[in-house]
């Protein structure tokens, strides 16, 4: 039989459709064994059938996700054969990014929906003629590029971030994707609101280890992670300006007084 | 100015090292400073630049140091690096009273140089602090942060590469304040011009 018509069962268990029965989104016709062919066939529901308008899962905000996604490249070109389950998987899918309380593992999850066509040459030739992938040829303007790969997702720089949402879905053309190191690299970083969103509306219930809390006072600022420019430790700039400042204030008195005294 | 005689206490390899150790550290302390405060005023580098020139600078710098250790061990310049603690607190504490006091009376310097005694003892035990604690802490810390993965995920909840981020950010900080100090107490030879001639001729008179 093709194995790409076997579940993985083990996966499916820990998904997030995992209490479902085949039958809840396939057609009742499954019940029967050997399937008939012409089912495969069926009009499949689509993810919108139950998650949209519905105020069991308003807090995922599926409509709005939609309707960013419609402003996104892949539906630009795909139309409506771009379904959400291209990337999430409706049979094994993990809400990571909500679950995890590990970044890497975030990072890692949501990428890996990236690579899976865009490193995959014979998934990403149902799509497209690019006969050849150069995901990391492209990237090579990046400064560490391996470490950009593992710590922070595809989405960061390839979407504009939604205040009211999650995880942007308005995915853009290369062209649009921020280049510019700043947006992420500065006090106002742009990761603020997307990669660390989720931690940081979590992080104010969080308990925080001794270290953090000597490392980061009554702040808000994160120690688990270090973004060059972005990661400041407070009073730390107050205690190097008044230092600084008192060096350049001693020399100051000192030459006065060998010009006055010579 | 100088009535005795001149002494040749600056070795070539020790100018040169002191030339390329001095750019370097001019270089990193600019990018270093555009890298923590990117985006706060148009005076700093952008950041792509910063980090290949804090990269580039931060190399050079350690193998620049490797050169200034190895000579020290090959060389007669180690000796002026030797720590004598007998005696050390009166010592220190004659040198800063001529700093602050004794060179406003006219007083003569409490530790000419000589031969044998290239420095003050302020300055030889602030070199000590600065060339075997600090530079060797920011070129290990430098390190880690070129390659992230060898520092540790983290240490109680706190990230590993902050840590060490946060110390490499401190450690240069502190090589910026010598930097001020240092060469404003360059300035105090026989003229004031004279200390900063005697690291480009070799000669100390």
């Amino acid at each position: 039989m093709n194995p790409l018509y076997i579940l993985d069962t083990l996966k499916f268990a820990v998904g997030v459709h995992s209490t479902f029965n085949c039958i809840d989104c396939h057609s009742m016709d499954y019940e029967t064994y050997p399937h008939n062919g012409e089912l495969k066939l069926e009009p499949l529901m689509t993810c919108i059938d139950c998650h949209g308008g519905d105020e069991t899962y308003a807090s995922w905000k599926f409509d709005e996700i939609e309707e960013e996604f419609h402003k996104s490249v892949h539906y630009e070109i795909y139309g409506d054969q771009f379904s959400c389950s291209k990337c999430h998987s409706q049979h094994y899918y993990k809400p990571v990014a909500r679950t995890s309380s590990s970044l890497l593992e975030i990072v890692q999850a949501d990428n890996a929906m990236c690579l899976s066509c865009h490193d995959n040459m014979a998934r990403y030739q149902l799509v497209s003629d690019t006969a050849n992938l150069q995901v990391v040829q492209i990237h090579d303007w990046l400064p560490n590029q391996d470490l950009h790969f593992r710590r922070v997702r595809c989405i960061e720089c390839h979407t504009q971030v939604k205040d009211s949402l999650l995880v942007s879905h308005n995915i853009m053309r290369k062209e649009h994707a921020t280049r510019n190191c700043v947006e992420c690299h500065s006090a106002n970083s742009m990761l603020q609101a997307s990669l660390y969103k989720y931690q940081n509306l979590q992080s104010r219930s969080s308990e925080r280890g001794i270290l953090s809390v000597i490392v980061a006072g009554n702040s808000n600022f994160s120690t688990e992670y270090y973004v060059i420019g972005a990661s400041r430790i407070p009073y730390l700039n107050l205690i190097y300006a008044v230092i600084f400042f008192a060096t350049l204030g001693g020399i100051l008195i000192h030459t006065i007084l060998r010009i006055i005294k010579k | 100015m100088g009535t005795g005689e001149k002494l040749y206490l600056y070795p070539l390899w020790l100018r040169l090292w002191h030339g390329v150790n001095a750019l370097c550290i001019i270089a990193l302390i600019i990018t270093g400073i555009s890298l923590h405060y990117t985006g706060r005023s148009v005076f700093f580098l952008d950041f792509k630049s910063s980090v290949t020139v804090h990269n580039f600078a931060g190399l050079i710098l350690s193998i620049s140091y490797f050169i200034f250790v190895t000579g020290n061990l090959l060389t007669n310049n180690g000796k002026y690096y030797r720590v004598k603690v007998q005696g050390l607190d009166k010592r220190l504490k004659k040198q800063i009273q001529y700093y602050v006091s004794g060179m406003f009376k006219g007083e003569e310097t409490p530790f000419p140089v000589s031969e044998k005694r290239k420095f003050n003892p302020l300055q030889k035990y602030a070199y000590i602090f600065v060339m075997y604690v600090f530079f060797p802490l920011l070129i290990i810390t430098g390190i880690g942060l070129l390659f992230p993965e060898v520092i540790m995920e983290q240490v109680f909840s706190v990230s590993g590469i902050l840590l060490t981020a946060v110390l490499h950010g401190i450690l240069g900080f502190f090589i910026f304040v010598f930097l001020l100090v240092h060469v404003y107490v360059a300035s105090m030879g026989k003229s004031p011009g004279e200390n900063y001639k005697s690291i480009i001729t070799g000669w100390h008179s």
